[in-house]
Parts: structure tokens; C-alpha cells; sequence
């Protein structure tokens, strides 16, 4: 029996539609790449279980006004992962900066309270939070969590669709409105410049870790404010001084479960 | 029957040609914003979503509105939308295009929008949204262009269209719930987090939809001499009337919770979107312009010598459908994101070249629904004639 032309070009589109389909299916499945090999720390690395921060803001006081003013740690942050300084604030971009405690600590305000706290200068960056908003948004993990804490960011994958700022409720997060480069008075070759239309953040100097050395922040404090360590271990210096001492975290009734402290 | 929107009188292709005009604008706009980056537009740090997400949001709405019109047409065979049916799914068609249009131009690096599905992200919501998005948007465009070849061949619509039917149907509503968890899932947004947007969120969509929908058969039958009758004009006055009425009390309920509670964050947004925050009023002469229009709405809608009479009918239709426009355009979002988290105002207006490319993106939707209606006008004007010659 003769196959009728209707019949065979039915066939056709059918065989050809199945085949493009299984074909971009298998593809979309296997992702079409090698898989990423999952970050392994070199030999020498710093580890840690929960990486987190203490900011001691007494002793930024005790630096006076000169070290506040030029903050040796923002400048390092800055330097180290060519953060442009965009004189525009609605475009800036930082990873690290100083603001007042009724900023920090919005839901804290009260007058009398602020008669003692207004002259400490609160350092803020990415919270590095144990149960992140921003990550759990993000629609293609874009932004992830490390085994030890770290919030990540992958500027390659990110699409700029900027939920991860919506969700974040510490305003850590900075897009980058336009060209960064030209702000960037020198370009350390060591870390990636970004792109337009990429988010960027704090990343607890994870490139540094690697190298067995502490973040840039905390390195260059000359008043020796800003502590890093593992959350998880008791004997670890951060936990030390978080026995001893009172400390508040920002926004803590949301449940994120900030790794940045300030003691006071 | 493609080929009817390409034969049409000189007024039609002027249209054409006007919102052709207005999106060749709006691209070449889209492109300085390709080249630049989305710093051309008034969005900073603390305003990061902004009038784009805006309008996506709004039209989310207006696609999902359809559903007030098909629901009663094929649910319960009310014979009264017959003519109205083709019209509401043809819209919810453009709405979505505009929508996807909208989340598009609003990324930072719109080339790796398949991003988001080649590494899928389950606990992400916006996952979900471009399911439930381009899912209505095949669906709309699978039964209205079903029916509308049907009714040109002169034949009952496939059998198999129906399941799909109560599909787009039961989908409708998902496409805004889903949208509403994009912000009401966020902590530290507190104009945001609240269990009552998406319920908000459905019936500011099914009362601005359908009063869409009335402006827009009210000019179809101006323009084109199609009438959708007088029954279809009064039904719909009477939706947009009950969904208006429980969109204004979602938004009392929701500011009672908010200034008998006295929660000072929770207040911040209220404040600064209708009085002022420190010293920054930027949205309030447009949020009490909203007031005063659902105030003429109200009048107009709940009077009914008003309602029924089509030219107020008309004017109500554009009062709620501009207050809603304000108060989910501009309104959701800044107040989302002001006083911010900080709790401090960084004022957000938009600038020219984002609003002329959103002024594109709606040209872009509009020319989308002209095409559409112009083939269910001819089909229906051809059916006419034919029938005329018959008896002849």
C-alpha cells in the first residue's frame, strides 16, 4: 500500500519534532557541560566550620576619628576586589562601609539609648547568614552557600534580575548599574573586575582563605577591631570574645542567623 | 486567517503605524540601556526593582483577569460573553507578552536569561513564575486562536479544546498568586510581607481587568461597529464593582493591621507613600490621586443608574483602572523599597529613557492585541455578510 503524502509528512514533522525534543531535552538534563568539579581548600587553607566576624566598635572609638574617617579595612576591602568608588550614591557599589547605629540598628532606636551609642561607627558588609534570604531567591544559584558558611556569588551565572537585593534585608547587596571599570582607580589583576548588570557583595575573602590568610579587612585594621574565626569552635577567638563580652547581630527576629557580631 | 491584519482601512494602518513609531522609540531607548546598563533608568542600591517590575506586575493582573470573563462563558454556559470571550483571552495574550517583555528588559544581563532554565532553582519563586507565564500564554493563545478558527470555519469548536479550557481557567489565578510570593515571602520588606497580597493582588487584577475590558469594547464599538450588548457591558459593570469593593477593603484591613499595631517599620511605607517620611513626599500626590479616583469609582460604580449607563460606566471603568494602576505601578514597589533597609529614603522617580521604554513595551502589547482583534473582527464581519447574502 502506497504511504499517502499526508500521511508520510505527518510522520516526518512528528519523527523530527521528537527528535529535536529528546535531543534538547538530554541536553537541558546533562546540562550540556562538564560537571563543576566542587571547590576542594588547597593545602595551607584557613578552614573553618562557620566562618563569622566580630566587629569590636569600642576599639574604633579608641582609634579616633582619623583611623574612623579613612578606615584602613574598607580601603583594603575596596582595593583588594577593585571596588569602583562611584561618586553617584544611588549607583555606588561597596562591600564594606561605616554607617550609625540607628542605620545598623533600625529597630533599636531609641533616644536615650542613642546619647551613648551615636559615636560608635558600625562597620556593615554581608551578614554571611546561616539560613540566607538572598540565596534562597535566587533563581539560578547564582549566589550559593559554602559548606563553611561563606556566601558566594558567581558574577558568570548571575542574570541581574536583582531579587537577591529584594530579599536581602541588610541592604548588602550592590548591583552595578553601569561600567564599573573606569571607577576602578587601580586594578588589582588578582580578582575578577565585573560586568554591567551583575550583583556583587562581601565574600569573606574566600581567594584569601585559600592562601592561608585572613580577610582583607581584618587584616589591615590597625586597631585590631574586626576578629574573624570559626563560629562552631568553642576556643576559636571569636567565640572567646563573645563569652566575655555583649554582643548584638542586625535584624536578628527575621531568622536569618547573622555570622556578624558587634560587640560593645 | 493571519492574513486579515495585513488588509485594513487607512485609520487602522495609521494606528499601526503610531505604535510602530512608539516602539522603534522605545527599542532604540532599550538599546542605549543594552549599552549602558540599567544605570540610564532612576533605579539605585536601595530602589532596585523599580517602574519595570512595576508594570509587570500590573499586567500580571490584567492577563490573569481574563478568567472573570471565561469562567462564566464555559463554566457555566453564560451565553452573554459569547462575544466577549475572544476579546478577554486576546488581551490576557498581549498582557503576558508585555509582562515577559518587562522581566526581560529588566535584567542586567537579559543573553543568559536561559539561566534560569539551564540551572533550574525549585526554591526559587521566580522559577515558578516563568512556568505559570509562558504556560498562560500558550494556553490563551491555544483556545482563542481554537475558537476563533472554528467560528471561521463555521464549525463547533475540537472536543479537546475543552479540558484545555478549564485548564487556563484553573492556571489563571495561579499566575498572580505566584507573582504576590515574589514579594510577600521576603523578610525585612514590610510593605511586602503580608498574607494578604496575593488575595489583594487577585481582586485589584479582576476588577482593573474587567474595566479594561469595558474601555476597550466600548472603543471597539465606536471604531469597528462591534458590540459586545448591553448585557455584557451591565455583567461586567457589576464584576468590576464587587472586585473593586474587596480590593478596597483588602487595602483598609491591611492599614488598620498596620497603625492600630503601631509597629514603626510596618508604618514607614503608609507614611511615606500618602504623607511623607523625612522629609521625602515623592509618591504622595499620586497615591491621594488614587484615593480620589476609586472615591469617583466608588460613586459611579455603586450608583446604579451609573453603572448601567454605558458612558459612566466607561468613566468608572477609567477611574479604577488608573487607581489601580498607581497603586500597583507605582506604589507596590517604591513602597516596597522606601524607607529601606536602613530605614532611611532614597527617592525614586523614573527617568525619560525608562519611561519611554516602558511607554514601547506597551505599544508593543497594544499593536499584539490590535492584530488579535482585527482578525476576530473580520471573521465576525465575514460572518455577517455571509449571512446577509444567505438571506438575500
Amino acid at each position: 500500500m502506497a504511504i499517502k503524502r499526508r500521511t508520510f509528512l505527518k510522520l516526518l514533522g512528528i519523527g523530527s519534532i521528537s527528535t529535536v525534543s529528546v535531543a534538547g531535552l538530554g541536553n537541558l538534563l546533562s546540562q550540556a557541560e562538564v560537571k563543576a568539579v566542587e571547590h576542594k581548600a588547597p593545602e595551607g587553607a584557613l578552614k573553618a566550620q562557620r566562618w563569622g566576624m566580630v566587629i569590636d566598635v569600642k576599639k574604633c572609638i579608641e582609634a579616633g576619628s582619623d583611623c574612623m574617617n579613612n578606615c584602613p579595612a574598607i580601603q583594603a576591602c575596596h582595593s583588594t576586589h577593585n571596588v569602583p568608588n562611584i561618586p553617584d550614591k544611588k549607583k555606588e557599589i561597596k562591600w564594606i562601609w561605616s554607617d550609625s547605629f540607628e542605620h545598623a540598628f533600625p529597630e533599636l532606636r531609641d533616644e536615650r539609648v542613642m546619647e551613648h551609642l551615636s559615636k560608635f561607627p558600625f562597620l556593615l558588609l554581608c551578614n554571611h547568614c546561616d539560613n540566607p534570604p538572598c540565596v534562597r531567591v535566587c533563581p539560578t544559584k547564582a549566589t550559593f552557600k559554602r559548606s563553611d558558611g561563606i556566601i558566594m556569588m558567581d558574577f558568570h551565572r548571575c542574570i541581574g534580575c536583582r531579587f537577591c537585593m529584594a530579599g536581602c534585608p541588610y541592604g548588602s547587596r550592590s548591583f552595578n548599574w553601569i561600567d564599573p571599570r573606569p571607577y576602578i582607580s587601580k586594578v588589582n589583576p588578582e580578582f575578577p573586575t565585573r560586568t554591567p548588570g551583575v550583583v556583587e557583595k562581601c565574600l569573606f575573602c574566600y581567594q584569601r582563605l585559600d592562601e592561608g590568610k585572613l580577610p582583607a579587612c581584618v587584616e589591615a585594621c590597625t586597631a585590631k577591631a574586626l576578629l574573624f574565626g570559626d563560629l562552631n569552635d568553642p576556643n576559636s577567638e571569636v567565640r572567646q570574645i563573645l563569652k566575655e563580652r555583649f554582643a548584638i547581630r542586625r535584624k536578628v527576629e527575621l531568622g536569618t542567623n547573622p555570622s556578624v557580631y558587634y560587640v560593645i | 486567517m493571519l492574513e486579515y491584519a495585513l488588509k485594513g482601512t487607512k485609520k487602522y494602518w495609521l494606528w499601526v503605524f503610531f505604535l510602530a513609531i512608539l516602539i522603534l522609540i522605545g527599542f532604540s531607548f532599550y538599546y542605549q540601556q543594552l549599552e549602558v546598563g540599567l544605570g540610564i533608568t532612576g533605579m539605585s542600591r536601595d530602589v532596585s526593582w523599580a517602574f519595570y517590575i512595576a508594570n509587570f506586575t500590573f499586567l500580571v493582573g490584567i492577563a490573569a483577569s481574563a478568567v472573570t470573563i471565561v469562567l462564566p462563558y464555559y463554566w457555566h454556559n453564560h451565553k452573554v460573553y459569547g462575544k466577549m470571550t475572544l476579546v478577554g483571552e486576546f488581551l490576557a495574550v498581549a498582557a503576558i507578552t508585555m509582562c515577559l517583555l518587562f522581566v526581560v528588559i529588566d535584567m542586567g544581563q537579559p543573553m543568559r536569561v536561559f539561566n534560569v532554565i539551564r540551572y533550574p532553582t525549585p526554591n526559587s519563586i521566580l522559577f515558578y513564575d516563568v512556568i505559570v507565564l509562558n504556560g498562560y500564554l500558550i494556553l490563551n493563545l491555544i483556545c482563542a486562536w481554537t475558537v476563533l478558527h472554528s467560528y471561521y470555519k463555521g464549525v463547533a469548536y475540537p472536543s479537546w479544546l475543552k479540558p484545555v479550557i478549564f485548564l487556563a481557567i484553573m492556571w489563571a489565578p495561579l499566575i498572580h498568586i505566584v507573582t504576590a510570593f515574589i514579594y510577600q515571602g521576603l523578610p525585612g520588606r514590610h510593605y511586602w510581607l503580608t498574607a494578604i497580597m496575593a488575595p489583594k493582588f487577585l481582586a485589584s487584577a479582576f476588577c482593573s481587568g474587567p474595566a479594561l475590558l469595558v474601555i476597550l469594547a466600548s472603543l471597539l464599538k465606536k471604531v469597528a461597529n462591534f458590540d459586545i450588548g448591553d448585557k455584557a457591558f451591565e455583567t461586567l459593570g457589576k464584576t468590576v464593582t464587587y472586585f473593586y469593593l474587596v480590593f478596597i477593603g483588602f487595602y483598609l484591613f491591611e492599614v488598620f493591621t498596620v497603625f492600630y499595631s503601631n509597629i514603626p517599620g510596618h508604618k514607614a511605607p503608609f507614611q511615606y507613600l500618602f504623607i511623607g517620611f523625612e522629609g521625602h513626599a515623592e509618591w504622595v500626590p499620586f497615591m491621594w490621586t488614587a484615593v480620589v479616583l476609586a472615591l469617583i469609582a466608588l460613586i459611579l460604580l455603586i450608583n446604579p443608574a451609573t453603572r448601567k449607563k454605558e458612558t459612566t460606566l466607561v468613566l468608572a471603568c477609567l477611574a479604577v483602572f488608573f487607581s489601580a494602576y498607581i497603586e500597583k505601578g507605582i506604589g507596590l514597589i517604591t513602597g516596597g523599597f522606601t524607607p529601606n533597609a536602613f530605614e532611611t529614603v532614597t527617592p525614586y522617580r523614573p527617568t525619560f529613557p525608562e519611561a519611554m521604554i516602558t511607554l514601547g513595551v506597551w505599544a508593543t502589547g497594544f499593536l499584539v492585541l490590535t492584530i488579535l482583534y482585527k482578525l476576530v473582527l473580520e471573521v465576525e464581519r465575514r460572518k455577517n455578510l455571509a449571512v446577509k447574502l444567505q438571506k438575500n
